[in-house]
């Protein structure tokens, strides 16, 4: 490989990318102009807000996309693509942010799958089994290629794809998003891991949109916005802040600017809630806690530990059991929760493509999602097409949503501004109690920032609100309280006091409070 | 305007419930191809077949005519579509309707005519609702899928059908396997005679009207299609999903039952076994066509009903045998499925 590279002129790089444009039909310009140049044995952040063109820049690298300008220079040559075919054969491989792996197949057939004489291996599987072996020994990675994928957590199976991609022999591997799915520990096992990979020569491509990621692992980062590049800056040189800053085109306030918390009366209460999950495994076991008026109580835990359970079964979508829950002086002892939406909760899902919106609907459609029964938007069971339009584009203006148009399909808005509309659909309800998961994930900083504001004035405005969250930057930035979740029960409360990280995340290990203060 | 706007406004027009119908000249390409392979004068045979779908009066009402049922089943079946529930069972639904009108045409034939034409339509309708909520019923409470128990529910009512023609109900005479002719004063109105189109055209026009209005204009057909495109979010905004699913094919149910019943009233008068020459099922395309738009069911149902006419003329004049006709109208369900796919995937890759 360094023998293809000719020594006079600038060894050191494999891949420059000028000047690249693509649009698409709509005229949505993803990418205009944007300039990339990344160096031999690198891990080089490609940084940017969801929308920013970074994913479109890969996928025209990977030749998944025909730029309509630009050129792409490979290993010193020009370098034209067609397909992904010719990424693979010229050893570039891509991690997608969704996996491509046939569950039912082994880890070895994923990983041999797409050989050009599939026969010829399929016939004898064992000199790649072994392969496999000694590279999962050689990382650390701990895969056993005999495995069916089903089988494996999602932080397995993208170690598979990552293995995939070594094993067709890249010497460039893009990796879009790849800690978006994983948890805490699962993501700092995968740096660890990439950052093996370089120190024995590989180039690294990472698209995040997480700053501490960026200033974790990279040598360097090129920050994109609105389809340019900014800037291309040595990690090592810069700063959060900066870098933030270069992403949105503004400075950011990291800091919320939190008033002290005054709460009031007890608007929500819980005495013994347990929830099964859908295996019929306890879930959440013996939850009770309060929450009062101007307050918000954060709920941390490592992701899976029964806080979507707890989340459905308050919103009444998951049947559930327990003693007492009393919303805004009104007691339920009855097991049917979905009264709760009547007596002033509302709720923030987990999963807004799944859960929060319908996405072939339009923004408006959307917004009334909960009230399209309702005066006055609702006569004599006629939707009032005029006012859900006015109300809509009020909303939309109230909460700086980009969009178009109130009549366009949500599911060409970004994920920032439709979570943006979930937000404001809620909101808009002047909730009691309010009851928020995950309110930040996978949106861009700018949209986090205004939700997380959002979620303050909310309580300043006098709601109470319980904040579920494995973010624990997010949980220790917003919340009043923080209730610590293990396994369904509450492993003890602490104060976000910066000093308490730790405890919090010897909590979220299972410790018990005792033996983590 | 600039290029691109034009090419915004192609591709709306390309996705808009009309761009189907450019399929079928597609389609009559290659049916013209099989025909003479087949050794027909395909211009012939297509000559006979726009004969007898347009010659004159006669043949246009005639279409209509045909098109009748399919509008009633294709409009049900759309919001049952709508809402994702896959109902198979139309066929069925439209025996249901058939058999109950005609009882009531046969067994309560002395009321005056005010009120059986109403109750003759009423029996129909809800017995067809009956016969699809059963399905709704099985999905809702064991999670029976719909698809397989709608196919069964098919087999029952054409066989209870054949049952009753042949035993309880057979006409008196006991010469044919069908019933006694219904009361007259049961019949729907012939408003244009010598032709035989009736009242029950006019009354599948105002049908397929209303259920497009109420599945685009009224917070209800909001429910329908917001159950029908994501559950779960249904279920998070407060709607009762099982609720929406029965009243589904309640509505798809009936509109077939009502078929049935003004195929009885106004065309046979009476029941035989084979009332329906497979209505349930074309009504499938009919709506799949235009998208699950009801008001586009009126057009797709009369090109289906032009077909058919057509088809049989052809098969007549041009001697064409029924497979050709047959695969001619299968190349058009065909090449408009196809069609809708590759403007779906355009508009994915657009994406």
């Amino acid at each position: 490989m360094e023998d293809s590279m000719p020594k006079n002129n600038d060894s050191q790089t494999i891949l420059r990318m000028e000047e690249i444009h693509k649009s698409f039909p709509g005229g949505v310009l993803a990418n205009r102009g944007v300039n990339l140049e990344v160096s031999q044995g690198e891990i080089h952040c490609l940084l940017g807000e969801n929308g920013a063109g970074k994913t479109v820049l890969m996928s025209v690298l990977y030749g998944l996309y025909k730029p309509e300008a630009g050129s792409i220079y490979y290993k010193n040559e020009k370098f034209d693509v067609h397909n992904p075919k010719d990424a693979i054969q010229n050893r570039i491989g891509m991690v997608h942010q969704h996996f491509m792996l046939v569950e039912t197949l082994s880890v070895a057939e994923n990983i041999i799958l797409g050989q050009y004489k599939p026969w010829k291996v399929l016939n004898n599987l064992e000199p790649v089994i072994k392969m496999i072996r000694q590279m999962s020994k050689d990382y650390g990675l701990n895969v056993d290629p005999t495995s069916l994928v089903q089988d494996l957590s999602v932080g397995e199976q993208q170690r598979v794809e990552i293995l995939k991609a070594l094993y067709h022999g890249a010497d460039l591997l893009i990796l879009d998003e790849p800690t978006a799915v994983l948890t805490p520990q699962e993501s700092e096992h995968l740096l660890d891991f990439l950052r093996q990979l370089a120190d024995k020569g590989l180039t690294i491509v990472f698209i995040t949109h997480k700053l501490e990621e960026v200033m974790q692992i990279s040598d360097r980062v090129t920050i994109l916005r609105d389809g340019k590049t900014i800037a291309t800056v040595k990690t090592k040189e810069t700063n959060p802040r900066e870098l933030a800053k270069m992403m949105v085109g503004r400075e950011v306030l990291m800091d919320l600017n939190k008033k002290e918390k005054q709460p009031g009366k007890m608007i929500f209460s819980v005495k013994n809630l347990s929830v099964k999950d859908e295996r019929g495994l306890p879930a959440v076991r013996n939850f009770s806690f309060d929450v009062y008026e101007r307050e918000v109580v954060g709920i941390a835990g490592v992701s899976g530990n029964g806080q979507s359970e707890l989340a459905l079964a308050l919103a009444g979508l998951m049947d559930s059991e327990f003693d007492s829950i009393i919303l805004n002086d009104i007691l339920i002892t009855k097991c049917d929760l979905t009264r709760l939406n009547q007596l002033g909760m509302a709720h923030i899902p987990e999963d807004r493509q799944k859960m929060g919106l319908i996405l072939p609907f339009s923004v408006s459609e959307n917004f009334i999602a909960e009230t399209f029964n309702d005066r006055p938007f609702s006569k004599f069971g006629f939707l009032q097409f005029k006012t859900i339009k006015n109300y809509s584009q009020s909303l939309v203006k109230k909460f700086s949503i980009r969009v178009g148009d109130v009549d366009e399909e949500i599911a060409h808005l970004s994920g920032g501004n439709q979570q943006k509309v979930v937000v404001a659909r809620e909101l808009d309800r002047r909730p009691k109690f309010l009851l928020v998961n995950q309110p930040t994930r996978g949106i861009d900083i700018g949209a986090t920032e205004f939700v997380r504001q959002q979620i303050i004035a909310e309580r300043d405005g006098g709601a109470a609100i319980l904040l579920i969250s494995t973010d624990l930057e997010e949980i220790f930035a917003l919340s009043d309280r923080i209730l610590v979740m293990f396994e369904g029960q509450i492993m003890g409360e602490v104060s976000p006091n910066p000093d308490m990280i730790e405890q919090v995340g010897l909590l979220m290990a299972g410790k018990t409070i005792e033996s983590a203060l | 305007m600039d290029f691109v706007s034009i090419k915004k406004r192609l591709l709306k027009f390309s996705r808009s419930a009309w761009t189907p119908f450019a399929a079928i000249p597609i389609a009559l390409g290659i049916g013209a191809i099989l025909l003479l392979i087949a050794g027909y004068d395909p211009i012939q045979a297509y000559a006979a077949m726009w004969q007898g779908a347009f010659k004159d009066r006669t043949a246009i009402t005639e279409v209509l005519i045909k098109a009748t049922p399919l509008i009633f089943i294709g409009a049900g079946l759309a919001v049952a579509f709508r809402c994702s529930i896959w109902n198979i069972g139309a066929e069925g639904q439209f025996y249901a309707g058939a058999v109950a009108a005609t009882a009531v045409g046969i067994y309560l034939g002395d009321l005056p005519r005010f009120l059986l034409v109403p109750l003759v339509l009423f029996a129909g309708a809800s017995s067809g609702a009956l016969w699809g909520m059963l399905a709704a019923f099985l999905k809702n409470r064991f999670g029976a899928n719909e698809v397989v128990t709608t196919i069964m529910l098919n087999y029952i009512a054409i066989f209870i059908t054949g049952w009753l023609v042949t035993g309880p109900m057979i006409e008196t005479e006991g010469l044919f396997a069908q019933t006694a002719k219904i009361s007259q004063n049961a019949w729907l109105w012939r408003f244009l005679p010598p032709t035989r189109l009736h009242t029950g055209f006019i009354l599948a026009l105002v049908l397929a009207i209303v259920l497009y209005i109420i599945i685009f204009k009224t917070s209800l057909g909001y429910t329908i299609r917001a159950v029908g495109i994501n559950p779960d979010a249904a279920r998070y905004a407060g709607i009762n999903v099982k609720r929406k699913v029965l009243l589904a094919m309640a509505i798809s149910g009936g509109a077939a039952g009502l078929g049935g019943a003004v195929e009885v009233a106004a065309i046979s008068y009476r029941l035989y076994q084979l009332i329906s020459p497979g209505y349930g099922f074309d009504g499938i395309a009919v709506s799949l066509l235009v998208n699950n738009n009801p008001l586009g069911v009126i057009f797709s149902g009369i090109l289906f009903g032009a077909l058919r006419s057509g088809a049989e003329v052809m098969q007549m004049n041009a001697k064409v045998p029924s497979v050709l006709v047959f695969l001619i109208q299968g190349l058009v369900v065909l090449s408009v499925v196809a069609f809708g796919v590759y403007s779906y995937v355009s508009k994915e890759k657009e994406e």
